[in-house]
């Protein structure tokens, strides 16, 4: 259930496969050791002090409340930690501490090799549904140094355990809307509202948006099957994370991500061009028909 | 001293079901049934809870205005049904109908919830109720407070209960309550499965943190605004 012990089922499951595939025991057990030892980013408390410090607490704060420390580039109700729990700390969340040691990386998204700042643009024109500060922008700056720091210590170039969103199995059956939909009410509706809009608290958003204009767009990574599979399997409901099941998981990630969402940013002016360019992947619900509607092409 | 406000107000409020029982005449309304009580046994609501909800610090007793009518109807209900223990409260519970429990929910609900005031302090981690209020504690699957009740403390919609200026016993009596099974585990037992990570030490910072929180969000010092 928590973390820790994901970890440890993981590497015992994969000590289990080393022990039944003969001679490929060195490097599994090797990659056990691995996974047994998630990465720790420093404490809070050990942030530095000086200039340095200045700028790597402002860029935790970028991230614990975006919309208003950088309202310029937010066009939703979406905080960095919305998506990234525990302030980018968490394993399995897409933590910053993996994210950082990734990148300089080529990405099929946009065909160019990604430096970390592009890569963080990138959530700001997708995730957030905004607009990415410029390269130099204090704001990119803080993120990196906040990002930087969480990452001290960690091997560079390496994938990490706990890096990104765990990859699920391919589920027994296919994902399915209506089996989706009875796990959202059962489990998600409480806290992100019915209509998947969220919940605010004193006039201000509260329960992250999962759907809908104030949440991510068509370009985003979460509006991926599986990469929301993965999320919510590990992360979801909050403070219960692995306790769906896969299925379960795969379910309701179809389900949330086949709702409308604002338009992706690449769109070339039609569904169905922009669909084959940019979404071609059973993992994208883009440019499908669902209950009658064609899913890109604006507000049902 | 707390405990002893506390019980006081108990055989306050046990005094007024005994003795202050309305005229029989009272419409069942529920601002009557607030301002008045019943005859069958019901206190007025005003007795311990103010004459706009706004709760007795002193004594323990919580707000009410501005809850979410779910959560005040599912409280009623599980005093009513003793699932939630209060000698008070089971008491009052009971001698309501269903349909004046969902009343007096409503009621309150309405009375109002504040919009949140201007951004104030983060905590720093050597505040540790201000800082489980803000970030929780993620190693120990500790979700931050604020991520279900606000980021200060107003609650949010109508499952998640304000927080901020309750009387800190009372909000220290409920999670021990969640942790020792004397109050149900709530939607989808989140309370309780949090509750059962906390410490006592966690219990007493966090719930004097919000005790510390202006009801009315007026210039708080919210758990997760900006710095």
């Amino acid at each position: 259930m928590t973390t820790s012990t994901h970890f440890m089922a993981r590497a015992l499951l994969a000590g289990v496969a080393a022990a039944a595939l003969p001679g490929a025991g060195v490097l599994a057990a090797e990659t056990v050791a691995a996974a047994a030892k998630p990465f720790t980013p420093p404490a809070e408390r050990a942030m530095p002090e000086g200039e340095f410090g200045k700028m790597v607490r402002r860029g935790e704060q970028i991230f614990l409340h975006t919309r208003q420390n950088a309202p310029a580039f937010v066009g939703n109700s979406l905080d960095c930690a919305s998506c990234h729990l525990d302030a980018g700390r968490r394993a399995d969340s897409a933590p910053m501490w993996g994210a950082y040691v990734s990148y300089p990386a080529f990405r099929s998204k946009d065909g160019t090799v990604n430096t970390f700042a592009a890569r963080l643009q990138g959530c700001f024109n997708y995730s957030m549904n905004g607009k990415a500060p410029p390269l130099g922008d204090p704001v990119l700056v803080a993120l990196e140094s906040y990002s930087y720091w969480l990452a001290k210590g960690a091997p560079v170039g390496t994938k990490m355990a706990g890096a990104g969103y765990p990859k699920l199995a391919p589920p027994a059956l296919a994902p399915d809307f209506a089996r989706g939909q009875h796990v959202y009410d059962a489990h998600c509706a409480l806290c992100h509202g019915a209509g998947g809009q969220g919940q605010a608290s004193g006039g201000q958003p509260a329960f992250p948006p999962l759907w809908g204009p104030d949440s991510f767009n068509w370009g985003a990574g979460m509006h991926q099957v599986n990469n929301a599979a993965g999320f919510i399997k590990a992360n979801m409901p909050l403070s219960q994370g692995d306790t769906l099941s896969d299925q379960e998981a795969w379910d309701v990630a179809l389900f949330i991500d086949s709702h409308e969402r604002p338009q992706d940013p690449r769109f070339t002016g039609s569904v169905e061009a922009t669909r084959k360019q940019f979404h071609d992947t059973p993992d994208s619900m883009y440019g499908r028909v669902v209950d009658g509607h064609l899913l890109g092409s604006g507000n049902k | 001293m707390r405990l002893q406000s506390r019980s006081r107000c108990l055989a306050l409020a046990l005094g007024v079901a005994l003795a202050g029982t309305a005229t029989a005449a009272a419409p069942a309304g529920p601002d009557a049934i607030a301002a008045n009580g019943l005859p069958s046994g019901v206190p007025a609501c005003q007795t311990c809870h103010g004459a706009q909800g706004e709760g007795n610090i002193p004594a323990g007793f919580p707000r009410l205005a501005g809850a979410g009518a779910g959560y005040l109807a599912a409280q009623l209900a599980a005093f009513a049904a003793g699932q939630r223990r209060n000698p008070a409260m089971q008491a009052i519970a009971a001698a309501l109908s269903p349909k004046q429990q969902a009343a007096l929910a409503r009621y309150y609900a309405g009375l109002g919830r504040p919009a949140a005031g201007a951004a104030a302090a983060e905590p720093s981690p050597s505040d540790a109720g201000a800082w489980l209020a803000a970030r929780g504690r993620w190693t120990a699957d500790i979700p931050a407070c604020a991520q279900c009740h606000g980021p200060h403390g107003l609650g949010i919609g109508d499952a998640f209960p304000p927080l901020a200026g309750q009387p800190a016993g009372y909000l220290a009596a409920q999670l021990q309550s969640w942790k020792h099974g004397t109050r149900p585990p709530g939607p989808q037992s989140l309370m309780a499965a949090i509750a059962a990570r906390l410490s006592d030490d966690d219990v007493a910072a966090v719930a004097d943190y919000y005790a510390s929180l202006p009801a009315d969000g007026a210039a708080a010092a919210p758990a997760g605004a900006t710095r």
